[in-house]
This record gives structure tokens, C-alpha cells and sequence, in this order.
């Protein structure tokens, strides 16, 4: 239990942070260490039987059906990894507190820590490897929010993104890798793997999977050449590279090639690849580490090769190669937590971090000098302290380590990465701290305030005291770590400063000495080395994304290029494709339903549309023609709606097929009326073609429905309940109104917002080119001398009243005769049309007293809340109820509320129709350049001869 | 001949004009070819009720054979909105008519398709 609690706590902590982010400074500082000191606590709590070799657990199901426990584990090696983090974690909260700008709220910034805290001590924890991939993951994501903490930089966002690159990239690998380790073993369980260490080495999968969870220790602990990332990850605030980017984020990878040791290690593969790429990293690193003038890229480049280090003795494959690993792993992590720390106060203090401006500081600031030079020698490997023991332990590891034939190999390159660090050290040492004072830094540099400097100083004295006392002071930790990361009993622990005469003795020697001349002709190797001039990771980097963006972008750019033409040609390829593979797999057998025999007049019609078809596609740059022949098309489709039992269906084309008519007539007013062609005629071939194919298949499996008996179908509900349930005869309305009035709703609805739509489009097209284009538009058409023919508006106007009634008529009888509101709708919208078109533009919209933007709206709230009103009466959404009535003269009639909803539907049909005709009409109205027109030659107005007779 | 003969014939040859309509350059016929393509559809969901000659969907007591109602409720809203969607096509087509002074569905000024055109010769 007190597990689950240490592996909560950091959570805790971070949300209580974010609760309290504009709290008081040290309130925050308060909550963050409370909440560290706390968990560390918790740990040493647990860890006296933990080193007497017991292993504490906690597991609950959590996902059973993937193998995901909620499974903590802690045993020596998570023990030492945990207590790392949680240790340091506190003393860089108290940097932090002091290291932030006083005026910037620190609350955001520690809950991030903490975030980063309780994800790093779930990876140390975890004892499923799944659960162990969630923290991975939150590692990586808490490190680019810290990393782009300081988001107002563009490098600390270049920086952010690239860390989240390599390593969320690595993520990815490792989540293959520890998915075939598991589905090897047969579990998830970290216990499990470890204990079946010899058959996953004999497993055929070893291979990739190897490969795989390495890329992603690989890429987390900047092993080359995935190394570039962690000196730019340096943009973060100072705390975040001391903790994340040196002391523990970065060691996750290492501790995952220690953690699972017992599983993947002792074969010539893992050898080859592992200390390889630990060998070559070290160097690297170490070398470019020389030559850098930022004292935080010094230590970056450090760090990787420090990484590379651990990496090869955890390659080594031998018991006392993981305890030198796990010696120098902890080593590692104090000393350079207190060298950044060392940098960030003297770039605090003195206002620059390039070594070129500094020097001579140990005048200035005795007490950071005297802790930086201490944890520099650690670091290169100066006697008496705990880097140097370490390092004299890996360098006889490596005295005794043959890489392939060659014995000289491993104890050459190590020793040479040992040089460089030495050397580098001493640069640390000598340009920033000894040698003559300069004036040339930017502030005047003194110590800073003992919050500051305690937390380094600590951890420089913990580095002595290793360094005197190593085997009282660490070996209780050491030995169950190594225990826990071999499976097997740890080799003696035994760390000495004086072994006698020994190979690494000699090997120090010479690294000491080759890093004092390095210091010394240092002037000389750098100018050697900006005349190599080697290429720079970040910018490979930057060409490879631009690179992938680039062929991404062109590929995209040809599957979809703009073009509708393409497009639709591979959707209807496509449908054909699928229809005709349907058909051919369903096989076919004829139907058995008996079939009508066609009335010469049907064959007539029939011949008709046919024709009509022929013809729009003949005459289809005739534009007008085609005008004509598609209403003929239309019409023949309502004959046989009519004569197929469809008179709802037949009313409502041919209202439509006006409107149809009536719209592109406007439309094409200003539209090219006989464009040039422009199609091959290979590309009029391959859509003929395509049509032909299309068409064959659509009215194929057209005929084979309707030549088989319908199965079973669900309009016979409609039909039995439709007087009883919705008080109606015609079905069809009822259905509309009742059983699918959610349906008819939703509809009227769309039809509504595309009339909005067109509006929206036409209502500023009389500005910019558009409007230029209007302006410039001549009527090509002929037109009549009498633009509005006194017959026509005479009797168009006669005919109102006499149309509004039918379009009444039509609406009353809806529910029990063909009819309803849609129709309705549509006949009320032609009969105001034919004002319009009789009496001209202007004439009829002077007269017009409603607006149709308000009529859309209101018949969709009507719709609505006819519909909503059935739930106020305990009944489901838009039920009708209906009722009959007597009134004298009239007699009986019947009353529904699903009336009131076709009225809302009416009212949306109307208003859709008429502001998108009445929208198109006006834009041509004001394309004529004539200006306003003089009605009074084109009409006859009573009232207006009346006046000019007075 | 039979009707169903017919009423299939005729919405293969509506769906294929359709989509030869849908696939010219010019915005014009492509609106066309979408009205088509609509009466083919409307049809062929009319079609999947079955055809029956004078037995309307009128309810009452006596009446036992009559045609599917389902479908032709919904035809009816598809032929009011597919009248929507005819609207809303052209006038974007002619939106960009005015806008770019081409109407060809691309994009592309009459202009460079001449010059094309003259090239290949």
C-alpha cells in the first residue's frame, strides 16, 4: 500500500501546484518539497527489507483482457533509481526556487517537475512492462513541456520539438520491442520476462525485438547517433537540464538496459550493438565537448558521453561490468547535478555562459568555484573523488574486454574517452574558474545566496565523501542494485583508491596527463577542429523533416490535387467497381415477381426521357437547350410518379421541377451560354465509358429488385397504424409528420441552411472582381421589345389570389388526400414567382411584406417545438395528436397537431425557395447596368394611372 | 415490354448521363449531371418499393393491396432536397464564375486551356 501511495504522490503533488499556481513562491516551493521529502520518506520506509533482498509488489488488474496490471515493484536496482530522483528532486526544487526569475510564478513550473517526478519514479517502479511504456511516455511529454517551458524562444521550442522527435520516435520502437518480449514470454510481467531470460535469447523474435527496445533506450539516453537532441534540450530552464537532462530522464534508457539485463543480455548481438554504440558515443561526445564554448553544451555533450559509458559496461554482459554501471550511474548523477547547477549560478551571476568571457572567477566567488572545481575533477576522474573510483573500475572492465579479435580495442577508445573528459574538465576547471580574471562578462559575478549554492555544495560533498569512504558509505546500496539487475548474487563490492600497480592505474595516468596537454595546447586543437568543420546534427535533422514534409506534401499533392474531375472519376471507378464485384459474387438468378405490362403510352413516355437524356448530353454546351430537354425528363418522371401510384411523389416533382427550371434559367442568364469544349475525345471516351458501366449496373440491380416480391417489409406498420395512431388516410403525409417527422425535421432544416448558404454567396458578390465582373456583364441574349407583356401580368395577377388558394387547398387536404406542406409550400412559392417573372423584379419585391429570412427561421421553430410540444405531455418526441371538431356551416372537421408541424414545414420550403430564386434574380438585377428601372412602360398599375390621370 | 423494364432502362440511362455530366470541366453540366444523377436516385429508391399502377397509399378499411408508402415519403423530402442541392451547386458555380472568371470546375482560365490545347498540336 505504501507503494501505491509513493507512486501517487508526485501526481498529488503536481495537481495540488496547479490548484495553488498563482499562490505565494515559497507556499509552492512548500507543497513541491512536502510532497518529495514526503515520497522519499515512503521509500526509505520500505527500503530496509527491500536491500535485505526482499521484493515489495502491489498489483491490481487493470486492462486483463491486454495483460495490463496495475503492478508496482521495488526491489534494489528500482530502490537506487527511485531514491535518485526523489534525492535530487529535492534539492533542485530548492535551486529552482531561487535559480527562477523572482518575478515569474514558479507554480506551473513545479507542477511540471512534479509531473515529470511521478512519471520518472513509474518508470523505476513499474513491474508490468505496459504500464512501464504509459510513464515512458509521460517522460517524454513532461520533458517537452519543460523543455519548451520557455515557450517564448524559438529554441526552446525547436528544442522541445526535436527532443519530442527522437525520443517520442524511439517511444514508438520500444512499444514493438516490449510487445514481442511479451507476447515471448507469455506475460507482460516484469517478473515474468526476467525469469525467462533463456527463452527469449532463443526466441526467433530476440532479433527484432532487441532491436526495437534498444532504439528506444537508445534514442531516451542520447546514444548516437540519435545524441543531437539532448544539447539542444539545454533551452530549458537550468533545474530542468541539471534534474532531466543529466541526473535522471536521460538515465531511463540505461536503466531499462539494466532493468531488463536478465532478459536480453549475454549475446554476441546484444554485445556488438550495446557497447558499440556506448564506445563510439563516449568518444563522440567527449570530443565535441572539448570544443564548445556554452558551459551548458559542455556538460550536454558531457552527459552523452557519460551515457555512452554506462551503455557499454551494461554491454559488457557481466556481472561486474553492471556493478561498475550501477556505481558509476549514481556517481554520474551527483556529480553533474551539481556541475549544472554550478553553470546555472555562474550564468546567473556573472550574466554568460561562454567560457570566452569568463575566467578567473574563483577570486570572485570562492564557494561556487570551490564546489564547481570539486565536481569537475569528479567528473574527469580525479582522485580522491567518487568519479574518479568509478572510473578507475570501468577502465579495468574494459582492460578485460576483447571486441571481436581485438583485445586493444575496447581499453583504446575507452581510454581515449577518458582523455577527452579529463580534458574537459580542466577546461571547466581553468577557463572558468582559475586562470587571469576578465572584465568581460556581462554582470559582476559573486556568490549567490546559500539557497542557491547548498543543494550543489551538498552533492559536491556527497561526491567527496563516496570518493573517501565508498564501500561504508554505498556498498549497502550497490550490492542488492546489481543483485536486482543481474538475478544473480552480486560480485564482492569493493572499491578502493589505491589498488596497487594496476592496468587502470597506468590507463588514469595517461588520461590525466593527455588532458593537461589538451588544456594546455587547447587554442591549437580548437582551431584544428573549426577547420574540419564537421556536419551539424541539427541541421541533417532539419533537412530530413523538411525532406519528409516535402515528399509528403507531393504525394498528398497527387492523390489529391484539387482537381473535381479526378476526383470524381476515381469515386465513381471506384462505386462501379464495388457494385459490379457485389454483383458478381451474389450471383444472379431471375426473380420471380410477376412484372406489369407496359401500355403503349408508357412506352411513348418512356421513348421520351430516353430522348430527353440523349439529348441534354448531345446538346450540353446549347445551354438553353438543355434547359428544355432536362424539364422534359422531368415531367416524364412525374407522369410516372402519377401513374405508378405515387400522386404525393408526382405533386411535388413538377412543383420542383418549376423551381429547377425557373433557377438555372436565372442562373445561366449570367453564366456562358455556349462555351467552347475543352475535353479530348479519349477523356469524353473513358467518361462515356465509365457512364455506360455505371448505369448498366445501377439499372441492372434496379430490374432485380423490382422483379422480386418484397421481403417482409416494415411499411406495413405505417400503414395499419396511420389512421388509428396519426388520424390520417394518406400514409405518405403521415409518415412525414408523425412516425418520421424527426426525419422531415432534420430536412427542412438543411433546406433552410442552404437557402442561408446561397444568400450568404450571393448577398457580397457584387463586390470586388466578382462585382467588377457584374458590372462589366452584357446581356448577350436577345430580348423582347416588351419586356413584360400586359397579357402575362394581367394574368398572373388575377391568377394569385386564385393560386394561393390552391396552395391552401393543398395544404388542408395534406393529411388525408395527396398534398401536404411540402407542396404546399413549393405551389405558394410559384404563384408569388409568377409575379416576379410577369411584373418584373422590382415591382413585385416593392410589394412584398415579409422577409424570408424570419419565415425560414420561424418554420423551423415551429417544426421544433410541435415536436418538443408531445414531450411536455409524457409522450415520445414529435408524437401528434388529433382530434375532430363541428363547427356550424362547416360541419365536421379534424384537427392535428402534426398540422401545425407541416404549417413549420411549409413556411421553410416557402422561404427557402423564394430567397434563393429572389436572391439569384436580384444579383442579375443589379448586373444590368441600366440603374433603376423605370417601371411605369412595363406596367400596368391601376392605382399609379389613377394618379397620373390627376 | 414490361414497366419494370422501363423504369430500370430508364434509370440506367439517367445515371449514366449523370455521371458523364458530373465528369465535364465546365461547372454548367456538372450541375446537370447532379440533377440526373438526383431523378436516377429518387427513381431507384421509389423502384425499391415495387410498382404497382392505381393503388395509391390512401388508407381505409377495405383497401388491401396498395404500394409501399415508406418509400415514397422518403423521395418526397429527397426531391425537395436534392431541388436544395441543385440550388446551392449553381449558385457556387456561379459564384466562381464571377469570381475567377472561368467556369470550369478546376479553376482553370479558358485562357491556358486554349494554349494548352495549341501546344499539343
Amino acid at each position: 500500500m505504501l507503494l501505491v501511495l509513493l507512486a501517487f504522490l508526485p501526481f498529488f503533488g503536481a495537481a495540488c501546484l496547479l490548484a495553488q499556481r498563482n499562490g505565494e513562491r515559497n507556499w509552492q516551493t512548500g507543497i513541491a518539497l512536502t510532497s518529495t521529502l514526503t515520497a522519499l520518506a515512503l521509500l526509505l520506509m520500505l527500503a530496509p527489507t527491500v536491500l535485505d533482498g526482499a521484493v515489495s509488489v502491489f498489483r491490481v488488474a487493470w486492462v486483463p483482457s491486454l495483460g495490463l496490471d496495475f503492478s508496482l515493484r521495488l526491489d534494489g536496482l528500482a530502490l537506487l533509481f527511485a531514491g535518485l530522483i526523489l534525492g535530487i528532486g529535492a534539492l533542485i526544487i530548492v535551486y529552482a526556487r531561487f535559480y527562477m526569475p523572482a518575478d515569474e510564478p514558479i507554480g506551473y513550473f513545479l507542477a511540471l517537475l512534479l509531473l515529470f517526478q511521478g512519471a520518472m519514479l513509474g518508470i523505476a517502479l513499474s513491474g508490468n512492462v505496459l504500464l512501464l511504456l504509459i510513464f515512458w511516455e509521460l517522460t517524454s511529454l513532461s520533458s517537452f513541456l519543460l523543455i519548451g517551458y520557455s515557450n517564448h524562444k524559438a529554441e526552446g521550442r525547436q528544442g522541445a520539438r526535436m527532443a519530442l522527435a527522437i525520443t517520442g520516435g524511439g517511444g514508438v520502437a520500444l512499444i514493438g520491442g516490449l510487445l514481442l518480449l511479451g507476447q515471448i514470454a507469455g506475460s507482460y510481467e516484469l517478473a515474468d520476462i526476467l525469469a525467462s531470460g533463456d527463452a527469449i535469447r532463443a526466441s526467433e523474435l530476440y532479433p527484432v525485438a532487441l532491436v526495437l527496445i534498444l532504439l528506444g533506450c537508445f534514442t531516451k539516453s542520447a546514444q548516437f547517433p540519435f545524441h543531437f537532441w539532448l544539447p539542444h534540450a539545454m533551452a530549458a530552464p537550468t533545474p530542468v537540464s541539471a534534474y532531466l537532462h543529466s541526473a535522471t530522464m536521460v538515465k531511463a534508457g540505461v536503466f531499462l538496459l539494466a532493468r531488463l539485463w536478465p532478459a536480453l543480455s549475454g549475446t554476441e548481438l546484444w554485445f556488438y550493438l550495446v557497447t558499440t554504440t556506448g564506445l563510439i558515443t563516449a568518444v563522440i561526445g567527449a570530443v565535441i565537448a572539448l570544443f564548445r564554448y556554452d558551459l551548458k553544451a559542455i556538460l550536454a555533450y558531457s552527459t552523452i558521453s557519460h551515457l555512452g559509458l554506462l551503455t557499454m559496461l551494461f554491454g559488457f554482459g557481466t556481472p561486474a561490468a553492471v556493478m561498475v554501471g550501477v556505481f558509476h550511474l549514481l556517481n554520474h548523477a551527483i556529480f553533474k547535478a551539481a556541475l549544472f547547477m554550478n553553470a546555472g549560478i555562474v550564468d546567473h551571476e556573472a550574466g554568460t555562459r561562454d567560457v570566452r568571457l569568463l575566467g578567473g572567477l574563483a577570486g570572485l566567488m570562492p564557494i561556487t568555484a570551490t564546489v564547481g572545481i570539486i565536481a569537475a575533477a569528479s567528473m574527469g576522474g580525479l582522485p580522491p573523488f567518487g568519479g574518479f573510483l568509478s572510473k578507475e573500475m570501468m577502465l579495468e572492465e574494459a582492460a578485460h574486454t576483447a571486441w571481436g579479435g581485438w583485445f586493444w580495442a575496447v581499453p583504446l577508445v575507452a581510454l581515449l574517452a577518458a582523455t577527452f573528459s579529463m580534458a574537459y574538465s580542466f577546461r571547466y576547471i581553468f577557463h572558468v574558474y582559475l586562470g587571469s580574471r576578465r572584465d568581460s562578462c556581462p554582470a559582476k559575478p559573486h556568490d549567490p545566496s546559500f539557497g542557491m549554492w547548498a543543494p550543489s555544495a551538498l552533492l559536491v560533498a556527497l561526491t567527496v565523501l563516496v570518493g573517501l569512504f565508498p564501500t561504508t558509505l554505498t556498498a549497502r546500496f550497490i550490492a542488492p542494485a546489481v543483485a536486482a539487475a543481474t538475478g544473480m548474487s552480486a560480485p564482492v563490492f569493493h572499491p578502493k583508491l589505491w589498488h596497487g600497480l594496476t592496468p587502470a592505474l597506468v590507463m588514469s595516468i595517461v588520461a590525466i596527463l593527455g588532458g593537461a596537454f589538451a588544456l594546455w595546447r587547447h587554442g591549437w586543437l580548437q582551431r584544428i577542429w573549426d577547420a574540419i568543420g564537421l556536419p551539424e546534427a541539427k541541421r541533417l535533422f532539419d533537412q530530413g523533416i523538411e525532406l519528409f514534409v516535402e515528399s509528403t506534401r507531393k504525394l498528398s499533392g497527387f492523390v489529391h490535387n484539387g482537381s473535381l474531375q479526378r476526383q470524381l472519376a476515381w469515386l465513381f471507378l471506384v462505386s462501379v467497381v464495388l457494385g459490379i464485384e457485389a454483383i458478381r459474387i451474389g450471383g444472379y438468378a431471375p426473380g420471380a415477381r410477376e412484372t406489369i405490362p407496359a401500355p403503349p403510352v408508357a412506352v411513348v413516355a418512356w421513348v421520351l426521357l430516353l430522348a430527353g437524356v440523349a439529348a441534354v448530353v448531345k446538346a450540353q454546351r446549347q445551354r438553353y437547350l438543355t434547359l428544355i430537354y432536362i424539364s422534359v425528363i422531368g415531367l416524364v418522371v412525374s407522369l410516372a410518379f402519377i401513374y405508378l401510384s405515387a400522386p404525393d411523389l408526382a405533386l411535388t416533382q413538377i412543383s420542383v421541377e418549376v423551381m429547377t427550371i425557373l433557377l438555372l434559367l436565372l442562373a445561366l442568364n449570367l453564366l456562358p451560354k455556349t462555351p467552347r469544349r475543352i475535353s479530348s475525345n479519349a477523356r469524353r471516351l473513358r467518361d462515356g465509358l465509365l457512364g455506360i458501366a455505371g448505369g448498366g449496373a445501377a439499372g441492372w440491380v434496379a430490374w432485380a429488385v423490382m422483379t422480386r416480391p418484397p421481403n417482409d417489409p416494415i411499411s406495413s406498420y405505417h400503414w395499419e397504424r396511420s389512421y388509428a395512431a396519426g388520424g390520417g388516410t394518406n400514409v405518405v403525409n403521415v409518415t412525414l409528420v408523425d412516425f418520421r417527422a424527426f426525419d422531415t425535421f432534420g430536412e427542412i432544416t438543411v433546406l433552410g441552411i442552404a437557402a442561408l448558404t446561397i444568400f450568404a454567396l450571393l448577398q457580397p458578390a457584387t463586390r470586388g472582381p466578382s462585382g467588377q465582373r457584374l458590372r462589366q456583364w452584357i446581356a448577350v441574349m436577345p430580348h423582347s421589345p416588351e419586356r413584360h407583356p400586359m397579357m402575362f401580368a394581367v394574368a398572373a395577377r388575377l391568377l394569385l389570389p386564385l393560386a394561393m388558394m390552391v396552395g391552401l387547398y393543398i395544404f388542408l387536404r395534406g393529411h388525408n388526400m395527396p398534398g401536404g406542406g411540402f407542396i404546399a409550400g413549393l405551389v405558394i412559392s410559384i404563384a408569388l414567382l409568377m409575379q416576379y417573372m410577369a411584373s418584373g423584379f422590382e415591382w413585385a419585391d416593392n410589394r412584398r411584406r415579409i422577409d424570408e429570412h424570419p419565415v425560414i427561421g420561424l418554420g423551423v421553430i415551429i417544426a421544433a417545438l410541435t415536436g418538443l410540444g408531445s414531450l411536455a405531455f409524457g409522450a415520445p418526441l414529435f408524437s401528434s395528436a388529433y382530434g375532430y371538431f363541428t363547427l356550424p356551416l362547416i360541419g365536421k372537421f379534424e384537427l392535428t397537431t402534426a398540422m401545425l408541424f407541416d404549417i413549420g414545414v411549409a413556411m421553410t420550403v416557402f422561404g427557402a425557395v423564394m430567397l434563393a430564386l429572389a436572391e439569384l434574380s436580384h444579383i442579375a438585377q443589379r448586373a444590368h447596368k441600366e440603374g433603376p428601372c423605370d417601371d411605369s412602360p412595363m406596367d400596368i398599375d391601376p392605382a399609379r394611372m389613377l394618379e397620373g390621370g390627376r | 415490354m414490361s414497366i419494370e423494364f422501363l423504369v430500370a432502362s430508364a434509370i440506367g440511362a439517367l445515371t449514366a448521363a449523370g455521371i458523364y455530366l458530373c465528369l465535364r470541366a465546365r461547372t454548367f453540366p456538372v450541375v446537370l449531371g447532379l440533377a440526373m444523377l438526383s431523378y436516377a436516385i429518387n427513381l431507384f429508391l421509389f423502384a425499391m418499393g415495387r410498382l404497382l399502377v392505381d393503388r395509391p397509399p390512401l388508407y381505409a378499411k377495405d383497401v388491401v393491396e396498395h404500394t409501399d408508402p415508406l418509400p415514397q415519403a422518403l423521395v418526397l423530402t429527397a426531391i425537395v432536397i436534392s431541388f436544395g442541392m441543385t440550388a446551392l451547386a449553381v449558385v457556387l458555380s456561379l459564384r466562381t464564375f464571377l469570381e475567377t472568371g472561368t467556369d470550369q470546375v478546376d479553376g482553370i482560365p479558358d485562357e491556358d486551356t486554349k494554349r494548352k490545347a495549341a501546344d499539343r498540336k
